[in-house]
């Protein structure tokens, strides 16, 4: 969020070559693990995530039940070699409030009175890091409910935008966050175009946070469409 | 239990006020609680100020220290904030470890402040590489009667104004002269956070509003009017064009504080 002298836009395109509103590429794998009851493995350029959803199952302890429906639990963890400087391994704050806007991105869709006194686990494993992994965990983590068959009234899609060198741009990269002014990740339900999850650091003005928060909207559509092309797939085969 | 049944009845309550137009405490949808602003309460701390926001109390010190800077900004000082939710300030409230609650109260606040570059951290350096100055916000919530964001966020740039560095304590002489003694500050962050209930916008929610939310948003601005930061909470969505009056609302009432309080 400071830091000048370095060129992030270059005769309008990024250092990476996309244009402002383009996504890094996105592949999508669904039911990857064996033991979970649901999963799904996403790269977002280089970030590598991965998903699992455990549940509904009995609810530990059970003071914290809740009688009309199920408690459900996010956990976002990154591997120790996921960035640059080894991670010390277990929760620290940043990772404590992703897990809670995470689950609070989710919540919405599901349909938690289903399973009362249940907890449904979700756990998201930062396997490689490139700026954006809350997103791409709530991608893969949407998918792996739908794919442990929770009942959920529609999938959930997420992305970031930012302002690098001024403009309103789609989903940074690690370099672009780094020297960028600005960073805002948004999760939405796609079909109904509400907004379930949205934060935002860096500075904007109330023009270029609408701009940004218009890109991200659309392209949640575009990854709302490969997350469903995804589970398709995965479910023809069968 | 017991509980739960009364998280519906409190609900249903606010709900059905705010479908006739009415809060609890007799406020208009876009009101403040009455707000309270002491600075330099705390002799100790180099900064402090206790803001209350109706029945809502937070207190705010700050502390400088000398300390090593991140190995990425080596000629820079740094931020350090931190939020406790002490069990004297509600019966929900348990001693421990900070929970995700408090983890994100400190988070929220920290981000409006270094998002808007309040303070200018290329001031704070010491000794490039060794040595920078380490500014400890820590948020102390005293009384949790809803909205303890806007109460931290309001306490710690008041807290920031008008520090003075503490050099002397540390055997360490200003050498660059003059102005440097005083800790500089560039902009003045300001948090507004608004639920959503029953459809309605609601400025910031006591704790039964809080309670009977099913989503919120908290908007931090800039003197400029330009935003530095977001967070949304709450079990449910928002849509596209309530977030965007949210932001509005936002701006003009930071504004107004601001104006009151800075």
């Amino acid at each position: 969020m400071k830091k000048e002298g370095i060129e992030l836009i270059k005769d309008g395109k990024r250092l990476d070559g996309r244009d402002f509103d383009e996504l890094r590429p996105i592949k999508i794998e669904v039911g990857v693990l064996k033991r979970a009851d649901g999963s799904c493995y996403f790269e977002l350029g280089d970030n590598k995530v991965i998903a699992a959803v455990y549940g509904p199952r009995e609810m530990h302890p059970r003071h914290a039940q809740d009688a009309k429906m199920a408690v459900l639990k996010y956990r976002y963890n990154m591997a120790p070699f996921s960035v640059d400087e080894r991670k010390r391994p277990g929760p620290d704050r940043r990772s404590v409030e992703i897990s809670k806007v995470s689950r609070e991105a989710l919540e919405p869709v599901i349909i938690k009175e289903f399973y009362p006194k249940t907890e449904i686990d979700v756990y998201v494993e930062i396997l490689q890091s490139d700026a954006g992994t809350r997103t791409a965990g709530i991608n893969a983590a949407s998918v792996a409910l739908a794919d442990a068959g929770i009942p959920m009234k529609d999938l959930v899609s997420s992305v970031a935008v930012g302002k690098i060198d001024g403009e309103v741009v789609l989903d940074l990269n690690a370099v672009e966050d780094n020297y960028g002014e600005a960073d805002m990740p948004i999760a939405m339900v796609a079909r109904r175009n509400t907004i379930t999850a949205l934060q935002m650091d860096g500075r904007m003005t109330k023009e270029e946070f609408d701009k940004g928060l218009k890109l991200a909207m659309n392209a949640c559509r575009q990854i709302y469409e490969l997350q469903r092309t995804a589970l398709i797939e995965r479910y023809s085969e069968m | 239990m017991g509980l739960e049944i009364m998280d519906d009845v409190r609900r249903d309550y606010i709900y059905n006020l705010v479908k006739r137009g009415k809060r609890e405490d007799g406020r208009d949808f876009r009101d403040y609680r009455e707000i309270k602003v002491e600075k330099d309460i705390i002799k100790r701390a180099e900064g402090s100020a206790r803001v209350k926001i109706g029945n809502t109390e937070v207190l705010v010190g700050v502390k400088l220290e000398p300390g090593e800077p991140f190995p990425d900004s080596p000629d820079e000082g740094v931020i350090i904030t931190n939020a406790e939710l002490v069990p004297l300030a509600s019966p929900e409230f348990e001693p421990g470890p900070p929970n995700e609650d408090s983890v994100q109260l400190a988070r929220v606040v920290d981000r409006g402040i270094r998002g808007s570059e309040a303070i200018d951290l290329s001031k704070l350096c010491i000794e490039e590489g060794e040595k920078v100055w380490i500014v400890f916000i820590d948020i102390h919530v005293l009384d949790n009667d809803g909205n303890l964001v806007d109460a931290a966020a309001l306490g710690a740039i008041a807290a920031l104004l008008n520090i003075h560095i503490p050099a002397e304590r540390y055997g360490l002489s200003s050498s660059e002269g003059e102005d440097t003694n005083t800790l500089p500050i560039r902009d003045k962050p300001v948090a507004v956070t608004m639920v959503d209930v029953g459809g309605e916008i609601l400025v910031d929610p006591n704790y039964n509003e809080e309670k009977a939310a099913v989503s919120g948003l908290t908007v931090i601005t800039n003197t400029d009017g330009t935003i530095s930061g977001m967070q949304k909470y709450g079990r449910e969505g928002l849509a596209e064009d309530k977030i965007s009056e949210m932001v509005e609302i936002g701006i003009e009432k930071a504004d107004e504080l601001r104006r009151r309080f800075l």
